[in-house]
């Protein structure tokens, strides 16, 4: 066995959630976008809109910290010899799990990792969120019990491994060859925004950054905000869940170092207050990201360490992005789309279908 | 003899929740689970640990760790 994994002790996540609190409270005053210094969900669709799979013209941006996460724990897995490419474990059901997830995260306005930043910030609609983000992973959790699964990972090729690493090197690429320019809206084959979420954003190198700097830690101290709330809803173990109120605890007192902490319902960035579909969408997207054994930025994180059936989830919720805003599912300020309610019952029913039809026992 | 846990190829949290049955059904005794990532060893030594039971060994063939726990 080599050197001890001091990121997988209790101090170790607490410390790694504190560090990833305080750098996206202070990604807002950088540039990033009200009560998002990181919002997986909302970035992966800020860079469907630049890639044209959307045309949602206030959310366009190839968001650098998405970029960073994959390739820091690129970085961490090689350091460590954890790169281990796998896959085969139902990556069709995983990439539909990812486009409902993404639908559910976008009528609620956030992911996970949002929605405790943006009560962080003072936003009281992120408390029905979190609430349906906790009812949606105790559904999966009885699931769970009665053996629901994905089947098993196969080991395989190390090129087939580095596809979702090369496809964030590729988006870099496109980032520096066609940067943004001043009162344009597009540069090449990019999308830019010029106004809204996605014309805020900090300098990109700051941002990616953040982003490798995020990607390394997480890796490392296996950081996920869903798995915070499963472990201990089905084993009551406070392993994940201190490192995830470690980072709401430190980006409140960063908002509040930084005047950043606005406390109320409306007028909150980015937000509307809708309760019972902030709850529902969240309460959809937790049930997918729990189906899918990881928050949207553990999937990221896995598929920088090798995981390609965590790879085709972060592609799932890119397009699921791009059917969120053609479709009219995402929600505004204004609150929800004019599909978005008949999106949340279907995604619900899907991933109760594919709970209840995958519980076989593991031979 | 000691009861086999073969959760190779399965995420979190399957390997801790196919453990967490053989230590249900074993009470005690010897128990060895094999797992094929860090994660997974991680996981399963804590929540062995906080089922009172010790990890006695981690031996890694080939990709495959194999953890032997004890009561």
């Amino acid at each position: 066995m080599s050197l001890k994994n001091i990121f997988a002790t209790r101090w170790g996540i607490v410390g790694v959630g504190i560090v990833i609190g305080i750098l996206a409270a202070l990604l807002q005053k950088w540039g990033n976008p009200g009560n998002m210094g990181i919002c997986v969900a909302c970035f992966e669709r800020d860079i469907a809109g630049a890639l044209g799979l959307h045309r949602a013209a206030v959310v366009q941006y190839i968001r650098p910290e998405i970029i960073g996460f994959v390739l820091g724990s690129l970085g961490a897995a090689y350091l460590f010899r954890e790169f281990r490419p796998r896959v085969g474990s139902a990556p069709i059901v995983r990439f539909v799990l990812g486009v409902f997830a993404m639908i559910g995260a976008l009528v609620f306005l956030g992911c996970p990792w949002r929605a405790v930043l943006r009560l962080a910030g003072g936003d009281g609609n992120a408390i029905l969120g979190l609430l349906g983000l906790i009812f949606g992973i105790w559904i999966a959790t009885l699931f769970l019990r009665k053996g629901y699964n994905l089947g098993r990972t196969q080991p395989t090729h190390k090129a087939a491994g580095w596809m979702m690493p090369l496809i964030m090197l590729s988006l870099l690429a496109l980032l520096i060859v066609f940067p943004q320019v001043e009162g344009q809206d597009r540069s090449g084959v990019l999308f830019y925004s010029l106004k809204g979420p996605g014309a805020m954003h900090a300098p990109l190198l700051i941002s990616l950054g953040v982003g490798l700097a995020v990607g390394f830690l997480a890796q490392r101290s296996r950081f996920c905000t869903m798995g915070a709330i499963r472990d201990f809803v089905l084993f009551r173990q406070t392993h994940l869940l201190s490192g995830f109120i470690a980072l709401v605890a430190a980006a409140f007192v960063t908002n509040l170092v930084v005047g950043q902490f606005h406390p109320g319902f409306e007028g909150q960035p980015v937000a509307h207050t809708m309760h019972v579909w902030n709850f529902a969408g969240m309460m959809l997207a937790g049930l997918a990201f729990a189906l899918a054994g990881g928050c949207p930025g553990r999937q990221l994180f896995l598929s920088g360490e090798g995981d390609g059936d965590a790879a085709v989830f972060v592609l799932g919720m890119i397009v699921g992005a791009g059917i969120s805003h053609n479709f009219g599912l995402a929600s505004s300020p204004a609150g929800v789309g004019p599909y978005g309610i008949a999106a949340v019952i279907i995604g619900v029913i899907v991933c109760l279908f594919i709970g209840f039809t995958m519980s076989k026992r593991i031979a | 003899m000691s009861t086999q846990v073969d959760a190779r190829g399965l995420s979190c949290p399957q390997p801790v929740l196919m453990t967490i049955d053989a230590i249900k059904a074993e009470k005690k005794g010897e128990i060895e689970v094999m797992v094929d990532t860090e994660t997974s060893k991680e996981n399963v030594s804590r929540a062995a640990e906080n089922k009172g039971w010790d990890v006695t060994d981690v031996a890694e063939v080939d990709g495959v760790f194999r953890i032997t726990i004890r009561k």
